[in-house]
């Protein structure tokens, strides 16, 4: 899907959790995420730093789309 | 030596009946070889006959498939035949989808073996690849003076009773052998050979997947249209479009308009793939709209695609989220989108 919707120019960021599976399908920007069941949150967190962490993840990813690539790049 | 006993399977394009105002035509058997048949006789000659030759309409076969099936069946099964072939039906797919079922009917009923050909990308592959040696042929009938050689190579191997066949592509299948040497052992031979920069044969080959150019960056995220695509399965409560849990055969387009936040009220997962209480719990662990709304209110993006697409990607196949990704994408494209974020769990 990821590259699908990459094919037609648009920039896409792929946020995922176990990286060499968007690796292997081609994904060109990926951001690694927390877990499985909970890519974008934990909920050993209170709402607050759970809603933070959400946030810098979300960020880095538009951080990603602005940032040009010539290959996969894993964004830390 | 006996010479082995082959009936062939085609469609009534290849027999000669007609095109498709004539794909309604019903099965019939004829003695010896048709069309491309002929072809086949030849290069097999020596080692089996072309006993006889079963045609059926295309269309015929789709819409009266049991019907079908069971006069096929019957018809092969009047010339006891050692091996069927099927096809070559190409990139046609309601040929392709008769020779495959025609193959499953030969595997599971007569339990002899069946060598057709077909392109990769014809349905009846997919659907059929694993009763039968399905060899790999151009997407017409153009290429059939090389779909009759290499058919006919595979169907020799199977004939000769040999157990390590090549030239058809894979059926899909594991099958348990045994070894001489441990797999440890082979293992480590094999990253050996390969550090070594020596030839090896992997066990397991791995999917090759075709890759796409890095689409150029977004010049002021700050001015961007962004949308929101997952397939981690967030759907609206109630997953109002029945996406299925594993195996997903279709995507949600769900408004963002009245959802600033998830709750368990009003989202959670149709993924089966993982313990769906943390989505449940809050979705925007999968899908951060809670996050994206307020840096839509406070300028951190510059607007967002109205819609969030959903699909669950849990066994999904890879030409369905091909369709999936291109049919968002055009929608992200006449909507003006920018850029996309797309989760995975």
């Amino acid at each position: 899907m990821v590259k699908a919707i990459e094919a037609t120019g648009l920039p896409i960021v792929h946020m995922c959790t176990i990286v060499p599976i968007s690796k292997t399908v081609g994904a060109n920007r990926i951001v690694p995420t927390v877990a499985i069941p909970y890519p974008l949150g934990n909920p050993e967190l209170d709402p607050k730093e759970e809603k933070e962490l959400r946030r810098k993840l979300v960020r880095k990813a538009l951080k990603a789309l602005e940032t040009p690539v010539t290959e996969q790049t894993v964004f830390d | 030596m006996t010479k082995k006993r082959i009936v062939h399977y085609i469609n009534q394009f290849f027999a000669g009946i007609g095109g498709e105002e004539k794909a309604e035509v019903k099965p019939e058997k004829r003695d010896g070889v048709v069309g491309p048949g002929m072809a086949f006789k030849g290069q097999l000659a020596d080692v089996a006959d072309i006993v006889g030759t079963v045609i059926c309409g295309d269309s015929y076969f789709n819409e009266n498939e049991a019907e079908a099936s069971e006069t096929v069946l019957e018809m092969i099964k009047s010339y006891d035949p050692d091996l069927v072939i099927v096809g070559p039906s190409f990139n046609a797919g309601r040929y392709g989808v008769a020779a495959g079922a025609v193959a499953k009917l030969v595997d599971q009923n007569l339990h002899i073996p069946v060598v057709g050909g077909m392109y990769p990308e014809n349905p009846g592959f997919e659907l059929y690849r694993k009763f039968g040696y399905f060899v790999e042929v151009g997407n017409s009938a153009a290429t059939m003076r090389h779909a009759i050689p290499d058919m006919t190579a595979v169907v020799k191997q199977v004939l000769d009773g040999k157990t390590e066949i090549t030239g058809y592509m894979p059926k899909g299948l594991r099958v348990n052998v045994f070894r001489q040497e441990r797999g440890s052992k082979r293992a480590i031979e094999m990253l050996v050979n390969k550090i070594q920069g020596k030839e090896f044969t992997t066990e397991y080959p791995m999917p090759t997947f075709d890759r796409v150019d890095p689409a150029p960056a977004v010049k002021d995220i700050t001015k961007a249209r962004i949308a929101l695509v997952s397939s981690g399965g967030p759907v609206p409560k109630g997953n109002p479009d029945h996406i299925e849990s594993s195996s997903a055969s279709k995507y949600g387009k769900y408004s963002l308009e009245n959802i600033d936040d998830f709750t368990p009220e009003n989202g959670e997962t149709a993924h089966g793939g993982y313990d769906p209480v943390y989505a449940n719990e809050d979705l925007d662990r999968v899908l951060p709209v809670d996050v994206i709304k307020e840096m839509l209110a406070n300028g951190e993006i510059g607007s967002l695609h109205p819609y969030w697409y959903a699909t669950v990607g849990n066994g999904t196949s890879v030409a369905n989220a091909k369709k999936f990704g291109t049919e968002i994408a055009a929608q992200l494209k006449e909507d003006g989108v920018d850029a996309v974020i797309l989760t995975s769990t």
